[in-house]
């Protein structure tokens, strides 16, 4: 198999799993009083600890949940809601309209179910933003906005976006800033304290963590309304009993990837530029989206006219490549993507894209056998665009 | 054989993937979603469009252990099927949008793209036998057989389908998706049209077609009976639903005989009216090779209509059935299968639109009286006569559809 497709969820490092095996057979309720609540609480702080120092914050801004998702939503929904209640007329959202749906649809939601107004800030042909529309509109109505979410790295396209110009208009403006950095972690120098901004977004399962645990860091002095009440166990920020195996693995992840980011960046991203030169001479009119130098090291994205992006990873599936044709679908239809029509793209180039993604297991063995069978993925996948029906 | 099998969520389709990954063939899943917007269609897992009925799909493509897709089709969809319906009926006519269905999307759009992406055949749940001769046959099943919405199909789009579960009876269906652990095994079957929500088609086409209030006219005397929301709403055949303020003159039931779109007319007369004995169809597709008309066959006219004995002979719009025996409720727009009985199972030979029938065979009777000209089925008084009117009358609730949502 040929697994090409690390942004949708990367396998757990060795040290990770061996920190969650050696968990997960002990009890304990980190909340518990008694000497295995007491371990498990110290199991959990320690990781805190770890996650702090890998990500350049301080271990109370570490907000454990279970996963991207959740801290997207608890972000841009818990920071409108805080911000709004103690000023009514705060009640715009500023995202960008390139960013996951973890954060689209939470904007969206607080748009149709809280009265909600919301800015997008448009992003160029390569994906990315501009600060400059940023401090523009937060000039025009600076007052008026209760939190801005703007990611670190794009998952689709993998443009890596200029955080900190971002977090200065934001700062200078006063507006608290969100940063969904869940595909950066491991892949670029990530620090909160640096960054300028005010919460960010981490999830295990993108840097050899296990899934269904992730942390917000959220500033000491950021008002958050919870999404989820009951015991408070997160700073009264977040409820829920721990996951004491899992948040160990993940600390050791996070970790982990951070120390070997640099590796990580310089390995990885010579795979991918090799992904990508040969692509393009084996598919000379395939189309490379994105930004060529501020982009993920893990992600190469091409558009190959007149095929549909479905056809081609059924075809590539069937010869045991798995790639994606941007963020994991469910039963649904695929819809174009939303990334790359708000880079200007056409519905059939947004259609007729594919995402590889590479991560610490890749070989060069997996970029052979892309290149192997991609042309002919491409042929077929041609003549069966030809038979598409005019939308 | 690379195959792309169609599953649309139910208990035959998944069944119908699995006996081909069990014989051996290389089985891609695919799930048409043919709704533009799920949630607008209707809700629950009824067989055909919602989400729910992905996910059933999805899941028993992973317990068959083979790949799955959903591939979009809701513009082909819409453009082929769903518009054309609402068309037919504005028409004067009675559509079958399964048929259309299979001979639109399932095997043209479906199986133009598997085709181009390298498969071979496209497999579905449907009821009936396609053997190696290449030649369509009724189900083991006969309550379940679907033959009558495949004969459409011409011998080219057969000869790249896949019907594992023509030896099958439903029960045996159901028997095996337990076996092979599938969860759909117990899910109820479709029967309405996939597309119409709560199976109100006249509600449905009200909402396309608007009102349209217009007479509805005894076939008899000429005489006005009630008053109508929209011609489109009724069929050939129907009793129920014509809210008619007089009685007829001679006091007995009074059945749809016709629909005059250009007048928006609906002409009732009495259950005798509606016994013909000529039907006349176009665009015949010649489903068995080697056919030569005139010809002695069984004919059915509606989806779960009986067999009728019947000449085939040749006309210059297509063909008509010369019905030994006359019969009711046979509605322009549904097909004309001819079928030639076999101990193997009956073979269709050919499928064929229904344009008008009449009460006697030959040039003169049925001419002129095409769905858009006068009633297509009676032409007054004194037609009915020897027609046979011993007979019960034939009731129909209503649009005579279904042959089940399969694929
Ligand atoms: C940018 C981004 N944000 C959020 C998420 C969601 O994270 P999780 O899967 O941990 O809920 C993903 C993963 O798909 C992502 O790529």
């Amino acid at each position: 198999m040929t697994y090409l497709d690390h942004a949708a969820t990367t396998p757990m490092l060795d040290e990770a799993l061996e920190a969650y095996a050696a968990t997960a057979r002990d009890v304990g309720n980190a909340s518990s009083l008694h000497a295995p609540g007491r371990c498990a609480r110290r199991r959990v702080e320690e990781s805190r600890e770890r996650i702090a120092a890998a990500l350049g914050a301080r271990p109370s801004e570490v907000i454990f949940t279970t996963g991207g998702t959740e801290s997207d939503n608890l972000a841009v929904k818990g920071i409108f809601w805080a911000r709004r209640a103690a000023d009514p007329r705060r009640n715009r959202v500023v995202a960008s309209a390139v960013e996951h749906h973890a954060v689209m649809d939470s904007v969206a939601w607080l748009v149709a179910h809280e009265g909600a107004e919301v800015t997008w800030l448009p992003a160029d042909d390569r994906g990315r933003l501009d600060p400059a529309a940023l401090r523009a509109e937060l000039a025009a109505r600076g007052d008026e906005v209760a939190v801005i979410s703007t990611m670190w790295a794009n998952n689709e396209v993998g443009t890596v976006q200029p955080v900190a110009d971002l977090a200065a208009a934001a700062a200078a403006a006063g507006v608290p800033a969100h940063t969904d950095a869940v595909q950066a972690v491991g892949q670029v120098p990530v620090d909160f304290a640096a960054s300028g901004q005010a919460a960010l977004t981490v999830t295990g399962h993108k840097l050899g963590g296990p899934v269904g645990v992730g942390a917000l860091l959220l500033g000491r002095d950021v008002p958050c309304t919870p999404l989820l009440h009951g015991g408070g166990q997160e700073r009264d920020v977040r409820s829920g009993t721990l996951d004491v195996p899992g948040i160990v693995a993940f600390g050791v992840a996070v970790e982990t990837a951070v120390k070997q980011q640099q590796h990580f960046a310089a390995t990885v991203g010579a795979l991918r530029d090799d992904l990508v030169e040969r692509v393009s001479a084996a598919v000379p009119d395939a189309v490379f989206n994105g930004d060529r130098a501020e982009r993920l090291p893990g992600n190469a994205h091409f558009s190959f006219p007149g095929c549909e992006g479905d056809a081609l990873l059924l075809l590539l599936d069937a010869q045991g490549i798995a790639c994606s044709t941007g963020s994991a679908c469910s039963a649904g239809v695929a819809q174009p993507s939303h990334v790359l029509l708000a880079m200007g793209a056409d519905d059939d180039r947004a259609r007729s894209s594919l995402r590889f993604t590479l991560g610490h297991t890749s070989t060069r063995a997996d970029v052979d056998a892309l290149i192997a069978a991609l042309p002919g993925a491409v042929e077929r996948a041609r003549r069966a665009g030809a038979v598409k029906p005019a939308r | 054989m690379r195959v792309l099998a169609a599953m649309s969520g139910g208990v035959d389709s998944a069944v119908a993937a699995a006996r081909a990954a069990t014989a051996g063939h290389d089985v891609t899943g695919v799930h048409l979603a043919l709704a533009r917007n799920p949630q607008t269609y209707r809700t629950g897992a009824r067989g055909c469009c919602t989400i729910e009925d992905a996910r059933d799909a999805r899941r028993a493509a992973d317990v068959i252990g083979i790949p799955f897709y959903v591939w979009d089709m809701a513009d082909r969809f819409h453009a082929d099927v769903v518009d054309d319906f609402v068309a037919e009926y504005a028409a004067g006519r009675t559509p079958n949008p399964c048929l259309r269905c299979n001979e639109k999307i399932k095997f043209a759009a479906v199986l133009d793209r598997a085709l181009a992406l390298g498969f071979d055949a496209v497999v579905t749940g449907h009821h009936a036998r396609l053997g190696p001769d290449g030649l369509l046959r009724r189900s083991v099943d006969a309550a379940k057989d679907q033959s009558y919405v495949l004969a459409v199909l011409t011998r080219e789009q057969l000869a790249h389908a896949m019907f594992p579960l023509g030896d099958a009876t439903k029960a045996q269906v159901r028997a095996e998706a337990a076996a092979r652990g599938l969860a759909v095994a117990d899910k109820p079957d479709s029967h309405d049209i996939c597309f119409v929500a709560d199976g109100d088609t006249r509600g449905f086409l009200a909402g396309r077609l608007g009102a349209a209030p217009g007479d509805i006219v005894d076939a008899a005397t000429g005489e006005t009976l009630g008053r109508h929301e929209g011609a489109y709403a009724y069929t050939v055949g129907q009793r129920r639903g014509l809210r008619l303020e007089r009685p007829a003159p001679d006091g007995r039931p009074r059945y749809v005989l016709s629909i005059t779109p250009v007048t928006n007319t609906v002409t009732v007369g009495p259950a005798e009216a509606l016994d013909v004995s000529a039907v006349c169809a176009d665009r015949p597709v010649w489903t068995a090779p080697g056919l030569e008309l005139p010809m002695e066959c069984q004919v059915q006219v509606r989806a779960h209509g009986e067999p009728l004995p019947a000449t085939l002979v040749a006309t210059p719009e297509g063909v008509r059935a010369d019905l030994h025996r006359p019969a009711r409720g046979v509605a322009p727009g549904q097909a004309l299968v001819a079928y030639r009985p076999e101990r193997a199972g009956d073979v269709v030979l050919l499928s064929a639109t229904i344009t008008s029938a009449s009460v006697a065979a030959g040039p003169g009777v049925s001419a002129g009286s095409g769905v858009s000209g006068g009633p297509a089925v009676s032409g007054g008084p004194g037609v009915s006569a020897g027609s046979g009117g011993s007979a019960g009358p034939a009731v129909f609730a209503g649009p005579a559809v279904s042959g089940g949502g399969a694929g």
